[in-house]
């Protein structure tokens, strides 16, 4: 019995990562926003979902391949993270750290209740045309989907690690996540800072749902069973660093997918709460404990 | 003076006004409304004494509830214990709760962001943990059996439970007024608004956060019981449920944190713009939908929550008399 499990533990430790890489790019949207921000994004999820609909409908209406509406999805979710920080909760909250908490819990309320309304709570998944092909590993078959999020993700984690790294705008984030009143006298435009680094969470989220539709289905609350994953990954990988979070995405996949399976279905998901109260006792400031 | 006086006898009247008030409503329907506008202000008001007072969010307030309910549901079932004594040892499981997660988080010195975080793991572990092991029943869940009684603390009539709900506002009212005039709520109220300075002057902040949150969990454990016997079912989800923890903290902020009345004024704005919602609009959504967008709007417009509005008028007419 034993060693049956055990000879399921390469391809558990494979899953684990595929899904790892999708659950880090959930992670990034927070991880920036928390770390620029200090704020705590609560309709995190509900976004997420919001991008899973889109990429549904896409799909379905349009039939645009998951993989292509990426293109489409996170642009349009850069514009929305903008537009609704700027004109919205920034404007709203006032700037109080308690009263942004607030303003995104009832954004979160409003988004899963319209999806709710208009959508259904049906859930929906969708079979692409390559759904069931896949890639053989010798021990394991990959389906491609899962492969091609994977890639994906990595390199998207890759080009916002360079964007926040390598440009002018990812100096002027970095700079307002460390001294906001500083770079302010600089002449950095605080508020247009915060909206970019608001939207550019948001389109990690919108690239996550494109990859997450086909391996996963949507409904009006899919979003939430990512938002503990991600804050974990968040506080594992250390607030605000994106190797962090990428590292902590797949330690927390392979955790849970190899928890799965050597402690059933239901007792496995026990690792992931567990990995969070341990590093926030002894470690709070994560793996990669910087700053942003 | 006149002032106090005035706000006494507007205590003592609304507080007449609620004992009377079965009397009056003949709506079941009303009064179910109202009992659970007692309790989540109950509710609200545990977490204000920590998030509140001491200035410790929390995302996990559920746990002290499920851990409560779970207590006394347990009792019964297996050990034939009726809920009037399983209740205190629902107090106790929620206060030792408290202790361990209070002890943990606040000896290794987690603040803001991340305590409300950590409690929220906990909640969640509590969850995966009920909903695998053998004693909780599991996903199944456990049912409680039907016998009113007041030794089981169940009712045959919505006016049992209505009693029942305002005997713990009123003692969790009873809690926030004696914090507003101790030395132990003032050392909160200094470790919310420095704490370091507070650990300075020589208060022992530690042991401060660590009586907070044992208060919080013994209330929440007491709620778990009187839900349990209300409802006579409960499973994972429910009792460590994310939902129910976010409404403490809701309504405890949109009435005014660190206030005696905050939660309780919180809970009914909150309950009737609800309810109204739901009253002119039928499609389930939609009126959620409504609630979201009042629930920002107070928001934006009362950052102090609705009490810091009433406290406002109050100061400039005090301006005015002097």
């Amino acid at each position: 019995m034993f060693s049956v499990t055990l000879s399921l533990l390469p391809a558990g430790i494979i899953n684990g990562l595929m899904f790892g890489a999708i659950y880090a790019l959930a992670a990034l949207g927070l991880t920036l926003i928390y770390g620029v921000l200090h704020i705590i994004n609560f309709a995190h999820g509900a976004m997420l979902m919001l991008a899973l609909y889109s990429a549904y409908f896409l799909f379905k209406i349009l039939n645009i391949d998951p993989y292509v509406a990426i293109l489409i999805v996170t642009p349009a979710s850069y514009i929305f993270g903008y537009t609704i920080y700027r004109w919205g909760i920034g404007k709203l909250s006032g700037g109080r750290d308690q009263n942004i908490l607030l303003i995104t819990l009832g954004l979160s309320i409003i988004l899963e209740n319209s999806a709710l309304f208009f959508f259904t709570g049906d859930q929906q998944t969708i079979t692409l045309p390559y759904s069931y092909e896949s890639f053989d590993l010798g021990f394991l078959y990959l389906s491609y989907p899962k492969l091609i999020s994977f890639i994906a993700s990595l390199i998207i984690c890759v080009l916002l690690w360079m964007l926040m790294t390598l440009t002018d705008l990812g100096k002027a984030i970095r700079a307002v996540a460390k001294e906001r009143d500083g770079a302010r006298l600089v002449g950095i435009d605080v508020e247009h800072v915060f909206a970019v680094t608001f939207g550019i969470g948001v389109a990690c989220l919108g690239a996550a749902g494109c990859m997450l539709l086909p391996i996963f289905y949507v409904d009006p609350y899919t979003g939430n069973i990512f938002v503990i994953i991600a804050f974990t990954i968040v506080v594992l990988g250390g607030m605000g660093s994106i190797v962090g979070a990428l590292l902590g995405g797949f330690i927390i996949g392979v955790t849970e997918s190899v928890g799965g399976l050597l402690l059933g279905e239901s007792l496995g998901q026990i690792g992931i709460s567990l990995i969070f109260i341990l590093i926030l006792i002894f470690k709070p400031t994560g793996i990669f404990g910087s700053k942003v | 003076m006149k002032l106090r006086l005035q706000i006494s006898f507007l205590i003592a009247l609304s507080l007449l006004a609620a004992l009377l008030a079965p009397f009056g409503i003949s709506s079941k329907f009303q009064l179910d409304v109202l009992t659970l506008i007692f309790f989540t202000a109950y509710l609200g008001q545990s977490w204000n004494i920590l998030g509140g007072y001491a200035g410790q969010f929390s995302f996990g307030g559920v746990m002290f509830f499920g851990t409560g309910a779970y207590t006394s549901s347990i009792l019964l079932n297996t050990f034939g214990l009726p809920p009037i004594f399983g209740i205190f040892a629902a107090i106790f499981m929620g206060a030792l709760l408290g202790l361990l997660v209070g002890y943990l988080s606040f000896r290794s010195g987690l603040r803001g962001s991340y305590f409300a975080l950590i409690t929220l793991a906990f909640a969640e572990l509590l969850r995966v943990l009920a909903n695998s092991v053998e004693f909780t029943g599991g996903g199944v869940g456990l049912f409680l059996t039907y016998a009113p009684g007041f030794y089981n603390l169940q009712f045959n009539s919505p006016t049992g439970f209505y009693y029942f709900s305002l005997i713990l506002l009123v003692i969790s009212l009873v809690i926030a007024m004696w914090l507003e005039r101790s030395r132990f709520g003032a050392q909160l109220v200094a470790i919310r608004e420095n704490e370091d300075a507070a650990e300075a002057l020589g208060v022992d902040t530690l042991k401060c956060k660590i009586y907070a949150i044992m208060i919080m969990g013994g209330m929440g454990g007491a709620a778990g019981t009187f839900y349990a016997q209300k409802y006579l079912y409960i499973d994972p989800p429910i009792s460590y449920s994310i939902a129910l923890s976010v409404e403490m903290l809701l309504v405890t902020i949109v009435g005014g944190m660190g206030t005696v009345f905050g939660p309780l004024i919180g809970s009914f704005v909150l309950h009737a713009v609800n309810e109204i919602a739901r009253h002119f609009i039928s499609t389930p959504g939609l009126s959620l939908i409504v609630y979201g967008f009042i629930l920002i709007v107070i928001i934006s417009y009362l950052p102090n929550g609705l009490v810091g509005l009433f406290r406002k008028t109050r100061k400039s007419t005090e301006d005015k008399d002097a």
